[in-house]
């Protein structure tokens, strides 16, 4: 691993991993306890439209991607608050308009050979320097928003009616997680790809859930684990040449099949 | 003289076209212990609800305080009815309870050092201090039923709502559950959905039935006798649809 990281791509990869991984732990955690995985599906798969869109207006994708998950996030929220026994059919609706819209966009756009694979499942080996400070950037919003209403998301996903109760706006706090959502999907699309965003969100929190006291030790700890599965199968990938995406997810869950089966021994002991 | 603390004139509540509560009008005064009493699906946490601006009322009037519902829902201790959701969620005891203290207005929300004093003393008083760093999920059911309302406790409240407080507690913590209540009531006004009156009934001055329509039983009205029978109410409204007949006029 030390003589790859000589060079410059291999550096950036590791620091994409890095931040994406610890932005996962924090939104993913948010993401599994107010048990919306679905709707951050619904997200990171519509985003497709948003690569369409960058590549037909002559974008850069990330401006296409963040503009489109955003509103198509905004949507499916809203629909979500009013309409919460049929929201999963709307998002799932949106999640298909989405990605359709995605492909007849780069249908339209004539001559454009853009190597789609590596938005679907990630090109983390291709990540310019410039792209390193945006996600900075967007890792830092994060943290700052997450930590000044840590316990107003706190209240809100643990007892809703109780917080509405106390005078949390629950409704600007929601419309709030899903548009971190959308971000997060912008920095996690290049590590793992649009398709595979949904196991980053949730594998790590599931995990880490068990083991901890507070959202904020969940938080902290699914970073870890999220930024050690990223380096594990980076450099798994680095090793055996495979696709670094997938290689972080199939870490990623064996972690998740290890940690259910821990579980079940000490459960077995316990008995 | 009394003060009123309650006040709803002719509200209606529908949901989806199916009227759940009709032309309630009913008036709480200080101090009181009112038990909320009707049958499943009659109305009563919907009434609660109500009161506390968590639903619109389609139609008429709440006061509480004097005020619309959702401007003092902080001055409200709530105990919720299902204390047993999101047991796997990672919280101690303590941030819990914490939330009781969330204040609105405030820009930043973290706890203050008083806020953990309030907390404490609410543990205190429901006993629970001792597991305050214990995660919610690994207590007994009884327990996480102190905690939450510990935590409507928290935050000082002028009026605690209690629904069906004593769901996931045996006989004798409703003994002691309804001993600790009376203890608050001379500082709070309570009101407890309740499906058992004949444990109430000893605690309560005043009893409301719910199905659809309210009716309020005075204090004075309250006999032992009347109470057993009043126990069974919601069932002689079912079977021939005469409202609290076994109880007389009102």
């Amino acid at each position: 691993m030390l003589e790859a990281l000589q060079f410059e791509f291999m550096r950036n990869a590791v620091m994409a991993a890095i931040m994406a991984s610890a932005i996962c732990g924090v939104i993913g955690t948010l993401v599994v306890v107010n048990r919306i995985v679905f709707l951050a599906g619904g997200i990171a798969h519509a985003a497709y439209g948003g690569i369409g869109l960058a590549f037909f207006l002559g974008l850069p994708y990330y401006v296409g991607i963040f503009g489109f998950s955003v509103i198509a996030a905004m949507i499916m929220a809203a629909i979500t608050l009013k309409e919460k026994n049929r929201a999963d059919t709307f998002i799932g609706v949106v999640w298909a308009v989405g990605m359709a819209l995605g492909v007849i966009l780069l249908d339209i756009k004539e001559g454009y050979n853009v190597d789609l694979m590596s938005y679907l499942f990630g090109s983390i080996l291709t990540v310019p320097s410039s792209e390193l400070y945006i996600m900075a950037g967007l890792s830092l919003f994060i943290v700052i928003i997450v930590g000044f209403y840590y316990h107003d998301f706190l209240a809100m996903s643990y007892d809703q009616e109780f917080a509405q109760l106390r005078g949390v706006s629950v409704k600007p706090l929601y419309f709030l997680l899903i548009g971190m959502i959308a971000l997060s999907v912008v920095m996690v699309i290049k590590v793992v790809g649009l398709i595979l965003i949904i196991a980053l969100l949730t594998i790590p929190p599931f995990i880490a859930e068990r083991y901890t006291n507070s959202l904020l030790q969940m938080m902290l700890f699914s970073g870890f684990l999220s930024i050690i599965f990223s380096l594990v199968g980076l450099w798994f990938s680095y090793k055996f040449n495979l696709t670094s995406g997938a290689t972080i997810i199939m870490v990623a869950a064996f972690a998740f099949f290890l940690s259910l089966l821990i579980d079940r021994i000490r459960r077995h002991a316990v008995k | 003289m009394k003060t009123r603390i309650i006040e709803l004139k002719n509200v209606d509540f529908s949901y989806n076209h199916h009227a759940i509560l009709k032309d309630v009008n009913m008036t709480v005064y200080a101090n009181d212990f009112i038990a909320i009493i009707g049958p499943n699906g009659g109305g009563k946490t919907t009434l609660l609800k109500l009161m506390l601006g968590l639903l619109p009322a389609g139609h008429g009037s709440i006061r509480i305080i004097g005020e619309k519902p959702k401007k003092v829902s902080h001055r409200i201790g709530y105990v919720p009815q299902n204390v047993n959701a999101n047991k796997n969620f990672p919280i101690s005891v303590m941030d819990v309870v914490l939330m009781g203290c969330l204040k609105s207005g405030r820009l930043l929300t973290h706890p203050t050092k008083s806020d953990r004093i309030s907390a404490k003393e609410a543990l205190e008083k429901m006993e629970m201090l001792k597991h305050h760093k214990r995660r919610i999920g690994e207590l007994s059911g009884g327990q996480r039923q102190r905690v939450f309302i510990a935590r409507a406790l928290a935050g000082k409240p002028e009026i605690l709502f209690l629904d069906e407080p004593t769901a996931s507690v045996d006989t004798h913590g409703q003994t002691e559950l309804y001993s600790l209540l009376k203890e608050l009531n001379k500082n709070v006004t309570i009101l407890v959905v309740s499906h058992d009156l004949m444990v109430v009934s000893s605690y309560v001055k005043t009893v409301i039935c719910v199905n659809q329509c309210v009716h309020q039983h005075d204090a004075a009205e309250m006999t032992q006798e009347m109470l057993d029978m009043a126990y069974q109410c919601p069932v002689e409204l079912i079977a021939h649809g005469l409202p609290h007949r076994v109880l007389g006029d009102h």
